[in-house]
Parts: structure tokens; sequence; C-alpha cells
């Protein structure tokens, strides 16, 4: 990025209309994937100057044991609701999960779930790092993954939304294929960095389980209804322009048993509806990067 | 510019938490509970029975609900009173109607102040779990240690005065617990606590004090002030929840749907209709067990 310039230079102005068509395998109109969250949070994390963690003196009861929920019970619950709809998920690993409960890495790997870093913890954050310290945390992303699922990691979205200028250009270099951190399309797009490639992988805040029951406050049954409006509208237009949708989950939150009944009819509706690409997010990069990249970033 | 080296050091970065406080266990890989009477959905239900003086404090933190205004904050602390005198009756009412037993979390100052309301909640045969000394009684680490064991005293000291019997269970308020809160309760002789809402059964801790998950998420508080949802939308909130966990115990074994009840909150008259309605259906599906915390935990003990 140009860092310190007012329009940090991530990527080129394009307007939604007569842009390049974007076809999706089997003629498919949106490309959905899901993108369960599988974090881990320390109980005693040390402080970074730049943003608090817990809001209350460690423990923080209420927010470790909230998030300790998903792996303990409602992983699971996400899990086989996804695989019972045909759902594969792009999981944003705290990769300290490896070593901390191995086993639902293990599970999530073994249902053919891809993997990308969303660093060691989410109470560790980026800010304030020097460029040493970032690849060590990029390095770590990848050894780290590697060794737990044999998979190498080609995406990122940083721990707790927490960046420096430097971290798309670092992880090009290393030969990630995209991020997760960039909310200015509906379509993937490439996004400058300083050397290789790195397409921006439209992630969501907007229809993340987080920001539909702690931002917005919605009830479970407005949640869902608000992803199928979401996948709908997608569809509809994906017809002219090719679009992706993603589902940015917790368990924690999207597991709760008052939760997981409504949400599995969403996935039904979406399998059934005929419409979608249900992929992975390493699938949507390939396809783009065969197909789209070359020309959308002419000039670029 | 660079962040002190350690930020990148992980010394509790290995199997298991990264505390001592309980062991990892998941849920789909313990053997099943199985209810009495042969049910398979547990229903708890809790009411948070508290008092809030008029001069809050804000050591170690205010709790929530307290007051708000500039002193002296009469609509708060009317508003509060109003749940105590007259919502935790239509509550009682409700439960005695369903046929159904409860835990009360009741602070001290209840007891010391309106021991009728203790001689009553007994009487329905419902249970009292001690929920500190008042609503000024928050607990976080920064208490002192002395402070809390106190505190926890206090708090069992005032309902047994009452004429109730030592409650075996604690509700910590906005179940803030310090470093030091597991061991003063198991010292003060607890069997269980109810603040870790991260898992949907009984477990243990390594000090062998019982964890009771009261989750917050389905909280009249959660849904009804903070999300700011209707009673409609609540009560279908936990039919969806039990008909969830019904499912699931099918395959998984018993389950446990926990219902955290303010009375300022839900037994308020334009509300109270739907959870009396909710009661009357909950009550009569097969499947529910409704039973009380120490319930619940004896049961759950048994078969471990």
């Amino acid at each position: 990025m140009q860092e310190g310039q007012a329009d940090p230079g991530l990527y080129d102005f394009a307007r939604y209309r007569e842009r390049p068509r974007i076809s999706w395998p089997g003629g498919k109109t949106v490309a959905v994937w899901v993108a369960p969250n599988l974090e881990y949070y320390e109980i005693d994390p040390p402080a970074n100057p730049h943003r608090k963690s817990w809001t209350k003196p460690h423990p923080d009861v209420v927010g470790y044991a909230h998030r300790d929920h998903s792996n303990r019970v409602s992983h699971w619950r996400m899990a086989d609701a996804m695989s019972k709809h045909g759902f594969p998920g792009s999981v944003s690993l705290s990769i300290g999960l490896c070593q901390h409960h191995p086993a639902v890495v293990a599970d999530a790997n073994e249902r053919g779930w891809e993997f990308f870093s969303h660093g060691v913890y989410n109470t560790r954050y980026t800010y304030g790092m020097d460029e040493a310290q970032e690849r060590a945390l990029i390095e770590d992303s990848i050894h780290t993954v590697r060794e737990a699922t044999g998979q190498t990691i080609r995406g990122w979205l940083a721990p707790a939304l927490t960046h420096t200028p430097r971290t798309l250009d670092l992880i090009a270099e290393y030969g990630l294929d995209y991020t997760c951190d960039l909310y200015h399309d509906d379509q993937p797009g490439p996004v400058k960095v300083k050397s290789g490639k790195l397409i921006s992988m439209p992630y969501s805040l907007e229809v993340n389980d987080h920001y539909g029951f702690f931002v917005y406050n919605m009830s479970p049954r407005d949640y869902a209804d608000t992803l199928i409006r979401q996948y709908e509208r997608l569809a509809e237009e994906g017809a002219q322009s090719g679009t992706v949708m993603c589902i940015p989950l917790h368990a924690y939150l999207i597991g709760q048993p008052h939760r997981i009944g409504p949400f599995e009819e969403v996935l039904r509706h979406i399998a059934a509806d005929g419409r979608a690409w249900i992929a992975r997010a390493g699938e949507i990069a390939d396809h783009y990067y065969a197909h789209h990249y070359a020309e959308a970033a002419h000039g670029a | 510019m660079a962040l002190d080296p350690a930020y990148l050091d992980y010394p509790r970065r290995a199997e298991g938490y990264d505390h001592d406080l309980y062991p990892w266990s998941a849920i789909r890989d313990r053997s099943p509970i199985v209810w009495p009477e042969g049910k398979s959905v547990a229903v708890w239900l809790c009411v948070s029975l508290e008092w809030f003086p008029i001069t809050p404090s804000d050591t170690p933190f205010r709790a929530p609900g307290h007051m708000a205004t500039a002193y002296p904050d009469f609509r708060h602390y009317t508003a509060r009173e109003y749940g105590t005198r007259v919502g935790f009756y239509r509550l009682l009412d409700a439960f005695k109607k369903a046929g159904v037993n409860a835990s009360i979390a009741t602070n001290g100052a209840i007891a010391e102040r309106y021991p009728n309301i203790i001689a009553d909640i007994l009487a329905d045969g419902h249970e009292i779990i001690a929920h500190s000394t008042d609503m000024n009684g928050t607990i976080a680490t920064g208490l002192a240690e002395a402070d809390e064991r106190a505190l926890i005293a206090q708090s069992l000291a005032s309902i047994e005065a009452a004429g109730a019997p030592r409650p075996t269970g604690w509700l910590s308020i906005a179940r803030s617990q310090s470093w030091n809160t597991p061991a003063l309760l198991k010292e003060a002789g607890f069997d269980y606590a109810c603040d870790w809402v991260n898992d949907e059964l009984p477990y243990a801790f390594n000090n062998g004090l019982i964890n009771l998950p009261l989750n917050h998420e389905l909280s009249d508080r959660q849904i009804i002030t903070v999300q700011q949802q209707s009673a409609d939308s609540y009560t279908r909130q936990m039919e969806d929840a039990f008909d969830y966990l019904s499912g699931e115990a099918a395959s998984h074994g018993g389950r446990m749907l926990p219902l955290h009840i303010t009375p300022y909150i839900m037994a308020l008259p334009y509300r109270i209709a739907a959870f009396e309605a909710l009661l009357g259906r909950l009550a009569a599906r097969p499947e529910a067990w409704f039973a009380t915390g120490a319930q619940i935990t004896t049961a759950w003990k048994a078969q471990q």
C-alpha cells in the first residue's frame, strides 16, 4: 500500500457496470463460500500498545468462556450442518488452535476444509510489529498449518483484523493468493502489491454472524432471513456480473442452540437453489486467476 | 518501531488450555447423559433476584442494570424494586401454574431485607442459589482475596439467617470471577457455580467444583434488554433451542436448556403472558425435565 497517502493505493477503481463478466464453473451465477473462524483466544494475553484485548480484568469469564464454547460444543454442531448440506469450510484459523485443540483442527481437515491464517491467537494483534516480527508471524502460520494439516495456506485474514502497511506486500511475497481483509466489492479483484500477485476474496463483515448478532442485534430468524436476501440478490445479479457470497461464521455464535436450526434452513435454501457454485476460497481464487485475473489486472 | 519481543512468545502454546482451571473436553466425546424419568432435555429455570443500592459502586465494576443517572436515580432504583415486589410474584405464580421448580439466585440483601420472600420461595419448593451480597458485590481480579472471601461468606450467612438451607450453588454478578473465585467457592463448600458459559452440560473444574453453564446468550437480559427483541421473539428462540436440543439429545444423550430470567425484565405486565405461555408449552413436552441446578448437577454427578 501507499503508506501515509490519502488513497492507500490498494486497487484501481472499477465501477459496477461494463466489467468483464465472471463466469463460474457450471454456469453458476454466484460463488458461495463459508468461512468458519476456528479461533483461540488467550485468557491472559500480553498487552498490545495499540489495542486492548479483553474489556474486563483477566479472566474475562464470559468473554473467554463464550469463545471456548466453540471448541467444546458448537464447532461440531456448525460443521455437521455444513457437511449435511454440502458446504465445505474455508477456515479462518487461529493457528495456535493446532497446538491447543488439535482435535478441532483435525475434524475440519477430515471434512475436506481449507485453512488460511488468522494469526496465532485472536488476542495477539499485528499493530506495531516491525517487518521481522510480521515475517515471523507469516512463517509461523505457513509452518504450523502445514505440520498440522498437510495443507499450505493460501490466504490471510489478519488476526482480529489488525494490519500493518506491509501486510499485503508480505503475504504476496510469501506466495499467498488471496486476502480476506478488503471489503470494496462483491467480486474478486487484483490487489496492488510490491511483488508477486494477490487478489481480494470477498469476505463479509455485514453478514458476518458477529455483526448480525452483536452489531445489528438480530434474532436468529432475522439473521437467517438476512443471509437468504443477500444470497437471492447476489445470485440474481451474478447472471450479469458473476458474484461471490461469503458466510463468515463463529461456532460460538451460530452454533448456539437457538440459532443453528434457522441457520441450517439457509444452507438448505442455497444448496437447493441451483444458481450457487458452493466452493472453497482456494477454488474461487484458482478459477479467478485462471480466467479473469489477467484481464482485470491489465494496467493495474 | 517494533513490539516487545515477548509479544511473539507464546509460553502456553501447547495441547490443552492456556490455564489450569479445568480440562478440555468435547461434548461429543462424552458418555451420553440420561436424565431422570427417561427425559432428554433438562430445562433449568434460573431467576436472578437482585437488590440494587441507590448508591452504586464501581469497584471492581458496576453491575449490569445498576443505577445510571446522577444521584439519586429514582427511576432505576424503583424499577428494579418493581421486579422484586411485583414481578417476582408473577414468576412464582407462573411456576406454580406450570408445575415447575426453579433456582432463585438471590442476593444476600434480599434475604436480610425481605425474609418473607425467602419463605415464599422455600414454600414453593424452589432452590436458592447464593448470588453475592447485593448488586454492589461484584467480583473481578483486583478485589482483595480476603474481601472476596468475606463477600462469599456474607452472601451465605444472610441467606441462612433468613431460615433457608445453606445454598450449594453460586452465581457471580455478571458471571464475573477473579482468579481466586474457583478456589474460594470450593473453600466455602459450594458444590457448583454457574459462571462459565463454555459448555451445555455440567463439568468439573480441576479443584472439583462443578460448573453448571448458565448460557448468557439465552438470557432475557441478552435477548430483550441488550438485543432489544420482543418477548414473542424470545419465546420463539427458546422453543427453537428446545427443538434443536431435543433432536441432538436423541443421538448424543441428555441436553440442557437454561432459561435465565430477571424479574424486572421478563415479569412486566406486557411480557409475562408470553413467558407463561412458553412455560406451559415446554412443560407439556414429553422430553422436558424441569429441574433445579442442584437436581441437575446431582443427576450429572451420579453418572460420572
